[in-house]
């Protein structure tokens, strides 16, 4: 990528979350999303737990735990050989996880469905087609304006986790534990291709559809398997070795990749002005 | 619409064209919107594409700028082939202005400029400058830091001009610049227009509002239907299509004009504020002015009536129809 179309890329970009900065309406529901599965029922999910007093509660939970097995119920026992706790550890590191993935990328989603189709149904897109601006360098700048707020949410809300699950659960694990090592490389190799995946088919369908509604009606449709994917994913990254991670990571990429050059070719100035759907 | 009217060839195109469009049909599905269209705009030439709504005006400016490649034909601008691979370059030099503003109503005007700015490659230390310069030219200076969703309609049109000429484009295409406009902010449209050809730059205005091409077009091309009926300078289209002999007669009791409907060699007379008179020569103009005084008539004023663009508009489509 060129220094001028890197350049143009993020001036649209910039100016796209200039946009987003000035709609209260929809980044306030984003950020109480966010806040609500990062820290308000993992803390309150987890207090309870690391609180129970009903011994037959705790005992149950921890058959729970040894039913998953493998790495899982091995690591939950290095923890604490509380039962209660064990399920604490299993649901901190294991179970909200698939949620690392899933905000922010409902996050991007929302963004990214309506960026493209936007601009048509605000007439801005007439400005764009007329501009310098290449089709490559629109998609790109969308998609950086897409990515970012999703990633954001990760980043910030990962951390906002870690603090949760350290001040609730490290107390009975015997300190801090957490982001374990394969949460970094989950964060850094599988997060990022996953959301560029996802946001990679929401800018193709928010090139091609002729409206914000339909845009949001086929993004449900994409994200929800997403959702899924990610869930499955999560499971099998984190569960097994950080070498599952960066494979997964590169696999990853590599459709990933392959989705935004299809992305890539959706974007037509025509489009822009609303005509050739 | 019946046979094309041979093109007038306008003397005034002498130089390189910076617009050159040969034989452009764009088609959407079945709707042709532009048919076999010939087409070329000089440097400090005004061409005005005078048409009713749908006779493909707007795609012309699409098929200029690239965002719109053509079915057949070529599209020539600054040399190059705006939908093409140097589509960039060519849009680096043209300014746009839609006809809708085409605004982010979210950001402030200063930061609608500078997305323009920075988008056409405007130097870094020059768009602040840019920016002041165009906002106080169109007289929105004022507002720069609001929100452009609470502009009104002519300041939004301002704030569409000022971004369009922001990074001083050799090539202006206009789209119904003054629809919907006050009369202030019409003013300041062809102003601008007559800046930009007298600097040498190249002007191409699509409207089918005739008063506002009216003195304005060194270049005229009527459209309809995707296709141009003619094509020429005003006073060359004047003479080819304009062979009536109309006169403007006021008196200060207008009623008593309408006796000139008796005259055997008065072929309309219409009377609307002033009477508009049409005899068979011009040289029967004393002849009617002697009539009148004998009548007692006092009159204000009696002269020879030059075509406005409107009736030539018309006279051009009746002909061709």
């Amino acid at each position: 990528m060129s220094k001028a179309t890197r350049s143009r890329a993020w001036v649209i970009a910039r100016t796209d979350l200039s946009q987003l900065r000035q709609s209260r309406d929809f980044w306030l529901p984003m950020l109480i999303l966010a806040a609500l599965f990062f820290v308000v029922i993992p803390g309150l999910l987890l207090l309870m737990l690391t609180s129970l007093a009903n011994l037959e509660t705790a005992e149950q939970l921890g058959q729970v735990v040894d039913t998953i097995g493998g790495e899982v119920s091995k690591s939950a026992e290095e923890a604490s050989t509380e039962p209660g706790v064990q399920a604490a550890y299993v649901l901190a590191v294991y179970l909200v996880a698939p949620l690392a993935i899933i905000i922010p990328l409902t996050v991007s989603t929302a963004v990214g469905s309506n960026t493209i189709i936007g601009e048509r149904e605000r007439g801005t897109g007439e400005f764009l087609a007329h501009s310098p601006a290449s089709e490559r360098e629109i998609f790109f700048g969308k998609l950086i304006a897409s990515l970012l707020p999703g990633y954001a949410t990760a980043v910030v809300g990962f951390a906002l986790y870690s603090l949760v699950v350290n001040l609730i659960v490290g107390p009975k694990v015997g300190g801090w534990f957490f982001p374990t090592p394969t949460w970094w490389v989950f964060f850094i190799c599988v997060l990022p291709p996953f959301i560029a995946l996802g946001l990679a088919i929401i800018l193709n369908i928010s090139a091609r559809v002729s409206s914000a509604a339909a845009a949001q009606q086929a993004s449900s449709l994409v994200t929800l398997p997403l959702i899924l994917l990610a869930y499955s994913i999560t499971g099998s990254a984190l569960s097994t070795t950080a070498w599952t991670s960066v494979v997964l990571g590169v696999v990853g990429w590599g459709i990933a990749i392959f989705a935004l050059r299809r992305g890539v070719s959706a974007v037509r100035r025509e489009r822009l002005l609303g005509l050739g759907s | 619409m019946a046979s094309l009217v041979a093109p007038v060839t306008s003397p005034t195109v002498t130089s390189l064209p910076i617009v050159e469009l040969r034989g452009v049909r764009r088609s959407f599905r079945d709707l042709v919107a532009v048919d076999d269209l010939t087409l070329r705009v000089a440097p400090g030439q005004v061409t005005i594409l005078l048409g009713p709504n749908g006779a493909g005006k707007t795609t012309v400016v699409r098929l200029v700028t690239g965002a719109l490649p053509p079915n057949q034909g070529t599209v020539s601008v600054f040399g190059r082939d705006p939908s093409g691979p140097d589509g960039g370059d060519v849009r680096v030099r043209t300014g746009v202005v839609p006809a809708k503003p085409a605004l982010y109503d979210r950001l402030s005007g200063e930061r609608n400029l500078r997305y323009a700015a920075e988008l056409f490659g405007v130097a870094d230390d020059q768009i602040g400058d840019r920016i002041r310069e165009a906002a106080r030219r169109f007289g929105i200076d004022h507002a720069l830091d609001q929100r452009v969703g609470g502009f009104s309609t002519g300041m939004k049109a301002r704030l569409a001009l000022a971004r369009a000429v922001l990074h001083d484009p050799d090539l202006l295409l206009l789209d119904e610049p003054t629809a919907g406009l006050d009369p202030e902010s019409a003013r300041a449209v062809l102003a601008l227009i007559d800046e930009m050809a007298e600097g040498g730059k190249a002007v191409l205005m699509c409207t089918h509002l005739l008063m506002e091409a009216e003195g304005l077009a060194d270049e005229i091309v009527v459209m309809d239907h995707g296709r141009a009926l003619v094509a020429g300078s005003p006073d060359a289209l004047t003479e080819q299509y304009w062979d009536q002999t109309m006169v403007v007669v006021d008196a200060t009791d207008r009623s008593a004009l309408d006796q000139l409907r008796e005259l055997s060699y008065v072929r309309s007379y219409e009377r609307n504020g002033a009477a508009m008179v049409e005899v068979e020569h011009l040289d029967q103009v004393p002849d009617l002015v002697d009539t009148l005084v004998r009548a007692g008539v006092r009159l204000l004023r009696v002269e020879p009536h030059t075509p406005s663009l409107e009736e030539l508009y018309f006279a051009i489509r009746e002909q061709a129809e």
